[in-house]
């Protein structure tokens, strides 16, 4: 029932917005949903408190969010048992409870509501406009924040070219990556001869660390789909598809609900807001494939093909899916029309730099204080995300690299983090837009383990249709993991370079051509690394697992028991008062004793390039306290 | 084992999706829903039905990823892959299920309790490393716990046999 509430606040009606999103569902927000509206109801408070659900705040790092309206009083990683002091408290008694407000890292001080805190002040939301705040499964509450506005102007007020040229004007690039005029390619496709077209969303989000699409289809479909009605009035097409990646349920959900309540609604379907302009959409399922978020991949796999990627020209503007004209635009892409549409390009294009305009979305990741979802216009720099909305590096350790736009992207240090990004700024650095996915990386990450790791994801997707991808990319994974087992050689870097350079110039799609950019751009700004690894079999950061070797500092542990009872495969050998000591011949190398070793004592190493020191004798081992000494 | 194959259940998707062009993809999708696995059995008869080359078929189902030619365990262990869950320690994450079930990824184990794969990113990137066991995920793991949730698991299922 609760999904039938208005969830946009009206007539003084306090509501408690709990996030759907996956990041919150994960911990368990559906249960906390429900012990509000079952504890409201006990309370019998339920006509003047509503319960609605909303999709991902970004802030997926604090999950799960309960956000109170219209205070936008903001608590953060609320478990169960905080439900009847919320409900007592803060939604019958008036007082907010403090204990459960975000608190900022530096100072301390507790934020009550969620536009003083720093990770929502410093963004500048377009595309995730409604993102948290409207209900994603209401028409109502889409509508109530001037959805479906931008297509009844659209429609009504304007021929297809206006709506090309307002789309041109207002610098959209497309948000999938390489980031071609959003405009110009609608005109291709409105030029190109025929009475068929199809208008295509590409949901086939594949990027590890890159969400936000997910959390746009999943928090606001609505606003893509609008978009998508808008895009296929301005080419000239009357079917279109949204394919999603099939690991996305979520979203294939809310999107079918919100197809259905558009239709209801006149905005698809025939006859749309009473003009001769029909459109319909069909849903596509993927099937779990990372290549086919490539435009011709994609074609071929909505036929029913192996998706695998064909040579442009013909660009899908000119022969599409069935051969018929198509455009293929990405998810953030459609979910900004509705805005120029409705603000007017001069409003979008004022946002942003020179030649990238408006507002780009990053997933937010890695080792770094707030994870989640951050939008910033174009031409901010890696540090103002980084330190002012990310919070910095997590357990104060250093920042080391930046990786940007998931395995296409590239991996840029310290003296990167000035630049202004834009989609040009990011190209000339050797990184990429890409999907959007930042991750931060410590100086606890290897930078050859890092390339090896994008490289073997690009490996195992390329479709092995192009010489260059399939054999390219295996060639370069082999190198990069004999570096990383301590078995590189001398020229293996040399020889990394010539064969990246051949396999970005030759390869058939974008997956190859950008397969190597995550190898480049760390032997660019991280070669020492790589050197260290081949000459000195040594691996700086303690990441490779056959170049180092764990060891207990007999100097500083206190024999505690706690790294020898959380051992995965009992290889810590010791006592009650009694050192331990690592048997080296046991030990797989996961690093429980590191990561479960008291800061105070400190006492795992982590030794690479030199050889692990003999454990101390039994009589060394023996620890002998005075009363009542402990530290 | 081919004869106890139902075939009938096939009908209903034959029929939805006749004679539309491209459907071959999202009737696999369906016909593993209903059977679990795409079997020769079961492939060979829509490969009759639809006119589509057996060759063809096969093509396509062993293109993605989300198509198995092989029964599955009751249990599915997902180990996130993504680049979040990597920085954060997920290889290790993968090596302690590994060591857990006995079995590698992309494996079944013969008594058909568990299948373990691992997935691209399933987008919670917030709590890595991250696995999902059916349909339950599991944050901020350690090795540690991922031998307490799978033994768990385990203990509990006997409890209930």
């Amino acid at each position: 029932m609760s999904e039938e509430k208005a969830a946009v606040s009206t007539s003084g009606m306090r509501v408690v917005i709990v996030c759907q999103g996956t990041g919150c569902v994960s911990s368990e927000s559906p249960e906390i949903r429900e012990a509000l509206e079952k504890g409201i109801e006990q309370q019998g408070i339920g006509d003047t408190v509503q319960v609605k659900l909303s999709g991902c705040h970004g802030y997926c790092e604090q999950g799960p969010i309960v956000i109170i309206e219209p205070e936008g009083v903001f608590y953060c990683r609320v478990t169960r048992e905080d439900v009847p002091e919320i409900i007592e408290c803060h939604l019958k008694n008036k007082k907010p409870v403090e204990r459960l407000f975000y608190r900022d890292p530096g100072t301390g001080e507790a934020v009550a509501c969620y536009n003083d805190i720093a990770f929502y002040a410093k963004q500048q939301r377009v595309i995730l406009r409604n993102c948290g705040h409207i209900n994603p499964e209401m028409i109502d509450d889409y509508l109530a924040v001037g959805g479906y506005e931008a297509l009844r102007k659209a429609l009504l007020g304007m021929t297809p070219e206006e709506v090309i040229e307002e789309v041109k004007r207002s610098g959209l690039r497309g948000r999938g990556g390489a980031g071609f005029s959003t405009g110009v390619k609608w005109e291709f496709c409105h030029n190109s001869p025929g009475p068929d077209k199809y208008m295509i969303c590409n949901g086939d989000e594949g990027d590890p660390g890159a969400f936000m699409d997910r959390s746009i289809l999943e928090a606001d479909p609505h606003s893509v789909i609008e978009g998508m009605i808008i895009a296929a009035y301005a080419i000239g097409s009357g079917e279109g598809y949204i394919y999603v990646r099939a690991e996305y349920p979520l979203a294939v959900k809310r999107l079918r609900l919100a197809l259905k309540q558009a239709e209801e609604h006149g905005c698809i379907g025939e006859r749309i807001l009473g003009t001769d302009f029909n459109f319909w959409v069909h849903i596509m399922e993927g099937a779990g494939a990372f290549v086919c978020g490539e435009e011709t991949a994609l074609l071929a796999s909505i036929e029913g093909k192996r998706g695998m990627p064909r040579p442009r020209p013909p660009f899908p503007a000119q022969s599409g899916l069935w051969g018929k004209p198509t455009t293929i635009n990405n998810v953030k892409s459609l979910a900004t029309i509705p805005v120029i549409i409705s603000r007017g390009a001069d409003w979008y294009s004022s946002i942003g730099t020179e030649k990238s305009k408006g507002t780009a979305v990053f997933a937010l990741t890695g080792t770094i204080a707030n994870s989640g979802l951050i939008e910033v216009p174009m031409g901010a720099t890696l540090h103002q995300i980084i330190y002012d909305i990310g919070g910095g590096i997590l357990r104060g350790k250093a920042f080391k690299a930046v990786q940007i736009g998931g395995p296409s992207g590239g991996c840029l240090p310290e003296s990167a983090l000035d630049l202004p990004i834009d989609f040009d700024s990011l190209s000339g650095a050797g990184a990429m837009m890409g999907s959007g996915g930042m991750v931060v990386m410590d100086e606890t990450t290897c930078m050859v383990d890092t390339a090896r790791y994008f490289l073997s994801f690009t490996q195992n997707e390329s479709c092995g249709k192009c010489t260059p991808c399939r054999l390219g990319t295996k060639r370069m994974l082999e190198i990069l993991t004999r570096i990383t087992e301590g078995k590189g050689v001398e020229g293996d870097i040399e020889l990394l370079v010539e064969l990246a350079e051949e396999v970005k110039d030759s390869s058939l799609c974008g997956l190859g051509q950008t397969a190597p950019n995550p190898v480049l751009t760390t032997i660019k700004y991280f070669r020492d690394e790589y050197e260290e690894h081949i000459r000195n079999h040594r691996c700086p950061a303690g990441v490779c697992k056959a170049l180092i070797a764990y060891y207990i500092d007999p100097g500083e542990c206190q024999a505690c028991m706690i790294c020898l009872r959380q051992c995965p495969v009992e290889a810590i050998e010791g006592g009650k008062n009694l050192i331990h000591v690592i048997d080296q011949d046991k030990c797989t190398k996961c690093g429980t004793c590191l990561s479960v070793c008291p800061p105070r004592f400190n006492a795992v190493r982590v030794i690479s390039g030199e050889p692990v020191p003999s454990p101390p004798s039994a009589t060394e081992r023996k620890i002998t306290r005075a009363r009542g000494e402990g530290r | 084992m081919s004869n106890d194959v139902d075939l009938s259940l096939l009908d209903p998707i034959l029929k939805k999706y006749q004679s539309q062009e491209g459907a071959l993809i999202t009737m696999l999708q369906e016909i593993q829903a209903v059977y679990g696995y795409l079997s020769e059995v079961v492939l060979t008869h829509l490969s009759r039905e639809v006119k589509v080359p057996l060759s063809q078929i096969y093509g396509v189902v062993t293109f993605y990823a989300q198509f198995y030619l092989t029964p599955r365990g009751r249990n599915i262990i997902r180990v996130c892959r993504g680049t979040a869950c990597h920085v954060r320690g997920g290889s290790r994450i993968l090596e302690a299920v590994e060591r857990e079930v006995g079995i590698t990824e992309g494996e079944t184990t013969p008594d058909l309790e568990y299948s373990l794969e691992t997935v691209a990113c399933i987008g919670a990137c917030a709590l890595a490393p991250t696995m999902v066991i059916n349909e339950k995920t599991y944050g901020k793991l350690t090795p540690k716990k991922v031998m307490e949730s799978l033994s768990r698991k385990d203990r509990k299922e006997r409890e209930v046999e």
